[in-house]
């Protein structure tokens, strides 16, 4: 084990699964974002040892438990917390955080906005299946209104939270979405994440199959009908052969239209067109495009480069040892008003 | 020294002088530059800043009175003074909050420039008490501070308004001419402290030099006090707060694990010292986070810890409470870690500028689960620092999470400090495991019970921790009923073992006799300065000084076996009493004070008195409790 670890030999996806059983429910969405994970890790070259999975509680919160890396399983909700004491004083190490819509929007939505603010270099994934499962099944911060559940027998009554909005808001530089099932784009956006120096939040669409079966199946299943591909620089378009596209109107609301220059139908150079690195507000307003009202926009929303917390941490230690000098504690310790007393017992 | 009529000097042993005034007033400065000046003079010196928790109350009221109290002595001395032999106000409200604690026949200096009907009415006097004879008891030393203050900025460039602000000056010059004090040292300090604003300092300095040379002419004061200098045990001194030793403590520990200090933290009277302290020390390689919470401060401490680094957490009582999950999860990972609890008054926000002891329940059994942690409390200012070295040390050798007790008294309160020999301190090892043949997540040091320290980066060595429960040696999830139940004794184990990192246990006194008083943190000097006082006369009394809470020391059992009564002194409703009860099943009393304030000397001596004489004696407001703990 030891004489491996020192070769620099390509990794493999197996080489990142750890030796406990996964316990997750059968057909659970979970299944296929951690294969995901474990594959484009292999392939990005990323170094076990370097690499550690931090989460809080619920079921995706067990992820770390499957990936042979180091691995923090924490307290629910504070996973961007233990992530951000781990990143400010190891930058060396890749850290990602796994939270789901309850852990990380309902009793860790603090920790969540402040990480984002302050753009810890965090990769951050959020299993968004609107629903707490290990808890067997009560309405989450993302459900929709009227969700039937354990605790909302007659249909939840609050407006659900959307992830993306809020991560946006709070200062993310890195943002997207995608289903769980869809392993090509995931793998594309997990490895430019991977790369991105900053604050990392993905949403991905995952299938609770025991609490909340098919709440995204319109979405999965009609990738074309129900999904925006974003790509930088294209028009935002979807339907059969890109059909239909989205529009913003005079008033800022977002439209679906028929392409094309015919009567009714919208010429493309009207089209929104994609762009990563855009504005915010645009960011904001296709974030808020939302099943089943519209097709959900999944890949990159947007990014923009900050620099990291962590950075500044350290360049303020190191401005200060270029200052100051290194800390000299004798010396601190003697700072001051300070006097000696002599053998006498008295102050001199 | 400054020229004077030697004739007049009185030497005194010891002076108690208490500042008092608005909150705006400059108390505080005051009396921490009086502090310096005793400190130069050598005198051994205790102090005792008081002040409300609102920034600024509405002026002239009764909410908004600051004080600070010294004491400073020719001899060794354990506290801040039981009440004051002399008392400077400078408002009607500050005499109304203050005067009862004077002595009789205690000196009264008065801001009688205040004493105006506004301000008598914000004060609840109905009639103007330095007229009407209320004040006769005391030697009463009437002076219109607030005018002296104008006249001497007569021509100043100032506004009307800082020239006020100036008036502490005239206090502490006033009271540097009553006890002798050399007043260059103090005028060079204030042209330095004001070096950026030159008005300012020139109008502090006139004004000081007013006050100084209105106790000079005025043939008010006619004696110059003076404290000779205290014998010290031979070294180099300065003068520290709790507060300031901690941190330094802190930064030291972290030193001496050879490795940089990661300090977070939530602003949290009267915790903030520690952060604002810390935060300074940049170019020593530590780095502070001012976390969005209480939990994410600790969060992002385990993280760190977790990372390798020397992790520290501060709150006050409340703040403690939210991190009571993480407490566990640090528990349950066997992480090092100390949390800091600098106790204020409680329940709920309580009263979060005034001490308190009652945050011991909470640190020894504060969690959910079994959740033993070694509890560790400083007793004196200067002690803060050896404790924080101390709780370092014993959370790196056992992997385990270290509540360290402070309180506000001792944070804000001073003492002169014999500077460490850094190099007698122990380095404290913090070797990380890296070799993975054979390696094991609950391997455990067979003498400590730590497992070993590995930490992300180290290749071969790849692992999960978590808060669910693990297996005892693989760290795998187990929910083996045997495993649980043998990892929770581990767990407990662990903490016993720290008892082999304690040094003697802290008597004054003989080892029997009649009563034994037991105590623990802040309440040191009020409880060792009334058992010496005892002993003075001839009682058979012993003080047992508790430096660590969990463990309980070891050689405690003999000794309260051997003492015909046993007085529990606490800043608390009985809380170590009842965990000594409950440990040897002992019928022991408690001494108990609620007040936002720290036990006086003469209560203490009161309540042992009363014990020796048969009575359940009560001393005014502080109540000797029924062995179970109740109020009686």
């Amino acid at each position: 084990m030891s004489e491996a670890a020192k070769k620099p030999v390509k990794l493999s996806k197996k080489d990142f699964e750890s030796d406990q059983d996964v316990r997750w429910c059968p057909g659970c969405g979970d299944y296929a974002i951690l294969a995901t994970v474990q594959r484009t890790l292999a392939h990005l070259g990323c170094k076990r040892e370097s690499t550690v999975f931090v989460s809080g509680i619920g079921c995706s919160s067990r992820f770390p438990y499957y990936m042979n890396t180091y691995g923090f399983h924490s307290i629910h909700g504070r996973a961007p917390a233990v992530a951000t004491g781990l990143k400010v004083t190891r930058p060396d190490l890749d850290v990602w955080v796994i939270t789901g819509d309850g852990d990380g929007l309902s009793i860790g939505g603090n920790h969540l906005i402040h990480a984002l603010r302050r753009n810890v270099d965090l990769k951050i994934l959020l299993f968004n299946n609107q629903i707490y499962g290990l808890t067997k099944g009560q309405y989450s911060p993302t459900s929709a209104v009227g969700t039937r559940a354990a605790s909302t027998p007659n249909g939840s009554i609050d407006h659900p939270l959307n992830p993306l909005s809020i991560a946006i808001a709070a200062g993310a530089t890195f943002l997207a979405r995608v289903v769980d099932t869809d392993a090509k784009l995931m793998a594309t956006i997990l490895e430019r994440a991977y790369k991105h120096k900053g604050a990392v939040f993905i949403e991905l669409l995952q299938n609770c199959p025991v609490f909340n079966d098919g709440i995204w199946e319109e979405v999965q299943d009609d990738p074309e009908g129900k999904q925006i591909k974003l790509v930088d620089g294209q028009p935002l378009r979807f339907g059969p052969g890109g059909s239909r596209g989205v529009r913003m109107r005079a008033d800022l609301e977002v439209e679906l239209v028929e392409v094309g220059d015919g009567p009714g139908q919208c010429p493309e150079s009207h089209l929104l067109v994609h762009k990563e690195r855009g504005a915010k507000a645009y960011a904001q307003l296709i974030a808020g495009m939302m099943h089943p009202q519209f097709p959900m926009p999944v890949g990159i929303l947007h990014i923009e480069d900050k620099p990291t917390y962590e950075a500044m941490a350290a360049a303020q230690v190191r401005d200060a040892i270029a200052k100051s000098g290194p800390g000299d504690l004798e010396k601190l310790l003697y700072s001051g008003m300070t006097w000696e007393v002599g053998a006498d017992g008295v102050k001199a | 020294m400054s020229t004077r009529d030697s004739q007049l000097d009185t030497k005194l042993e010891r002076v108690v002088i208490r500042f008092a005034g608005d909150s705006g007033d400059g108390m505080q400065l005051t009396g921490t530059e009086f502090t310096k000046a005793a400190a130069e003079a050598g005198n051994d010196i205790a102090t005792f800043p008081d002040f409300p928790a609102e920034i600024r109350a509405p002026a002239g009221s009764l909410a908004g009175v600051s004080g600070f109290q010294l004491h400073f002595s020719s001899t060794e001395i354990y506290t801040p003074g039981d009440a004051p032999d002399v008392l400077v106000v400078m408002n009607p409200a500050s005499l109304k909050t203050n005067i009862k604690d004077l002595i009789e026949l205690g000196t009264l200096i008065v801001n009688s420039g205040t004493f105006v009907d506004a301000n008598l009415t914000k004060a609840g006097y109905k009639t103007n008490p330095l007229e009407d004879g209320s004040l006769d008891k005391y030697k009463v030393h009437t002076v219109d501070i607030s005018h002296l203050t104008m006249t001497a900025l007569d021509g100043s460039p100032l506004s009307n308004k800082e020239k006020g602000r100036a008036k502490n000056f005239f206090a502490l010059g006033l009271v540097f001419w009553m006890y002798g004090r050399e007043p260059e040292n103090e005028i060079r300090r204030i042209v330095q402290q004001f070096a950026k604003k030159p008005d300012l300092g020139d109008a502090n300095v006139k004004v000081f030099k007013a006050g100084y040379h209105y106790g000079e002419t005025a043939e008010v004061f006619q004696t110059v006090y003076k404290v000779p200098a205290a014998k010290f045990t031979p070294g180099v001194y300065r003068n520290i707060t709790g507060g300031e030793a901690l941190s330094l403590g802190l930064l030291t520990g972290a030193h001496l694990a050879g490795k940089p200090l990661f300090y977070s933290g939530y602003p949290i009277t009267p915790a903030s010292t520690i952060l604002h302290t810390l935060a300074k020390y940049k170019n020593f390689g530590c780095m502070t986070f001012q976390a969005e919470d209480e939990i994410a401060a600790i969060g992002a401490a385990l993280g760190a810890a977790y990372g390798g680094s020397i992790a520290v957490t501060a709150s006050s009582g409340p703040g403690i409470a939210l991190k009571g999950e993480g407490i566990g999860l640090g528990i349950m990972t066997e992480l090092p870690l100390v949390i800091v609890n600098v106790q204020r008054g409680g329940p709920s926000t309580g009263l979060p500028t005034k001490t308190e002891q009652s945050d011991l329940f909470q640190a020894v059994f504060g969690r959910n689960g079994e959740a033993p942690v070694p509890v560790i409390a400083c007793k004196t200012p200067g002690d803060s620092f050896y404790c924080a070295v101390e709780a370092m040390r014993v959370a790196v050798k056992y992997m385990v999470p270290v509540i360290l007790l402070s309180d506000g008294y001792l944070a804000n309160g001073s003492e002169p400090w014999p500077l460490p020999d850094l190099r007698a301190l122990k380095p404290i090892p913090t070797g990380h495991r890296t070799d993975p043949e054979g390696y094991f997540v609950y391997q455990r040091n067979p003498e400590t019970l730590g497992r070993a320290w590995v930490v992300p980066g180290t290749p071969g060595l790849e692992h999960r921790i978590g808060g669910i429960e693990k297996d005892s040696l693989t760290g795998n999830i187990s929910y083996d009923p045997e495993n649980h139940q043998r990892q929770t004794k581990i767990r407990a184990e662990k903490i016993q073992r720290v008892t082999q990192e304690f040094g003697e246990i802290d008597l004054r006194g003989d080892d029997e006799g009649d009563v034994l008083v037991v105590g623990w943190g802040g309440t040191y000097g009020a409880l060792r300065a009334a058992t010496e006082a005892l002993r003075h006369q001839g009682k058979k009394v012993s003080h047992v000084h508790l430096r660590w809470l969990s463990p309980i020391e070891p050689g405690l059992d003999r000794l309260v076996r051997r003492f015909r009564q046993v007085l529990v002194a606490e800043l608390n409703m009985g809380q170590l009493l009842t965990i000594l009860r409950a440990r040897y099943a002992l019928d022991a009393v408690g001494l108990n004070k609620v007040m936002g304030q720290p036990f006086k000397v003469k209560e203490v001596v009161d309540a042992i008195d009363g014990l020796l004489g048969g009575r359940a004696a009560s001393a005014g407001d502080v109540e000797i409790t029924a062995a179970t703990g109740a109020m009686v």
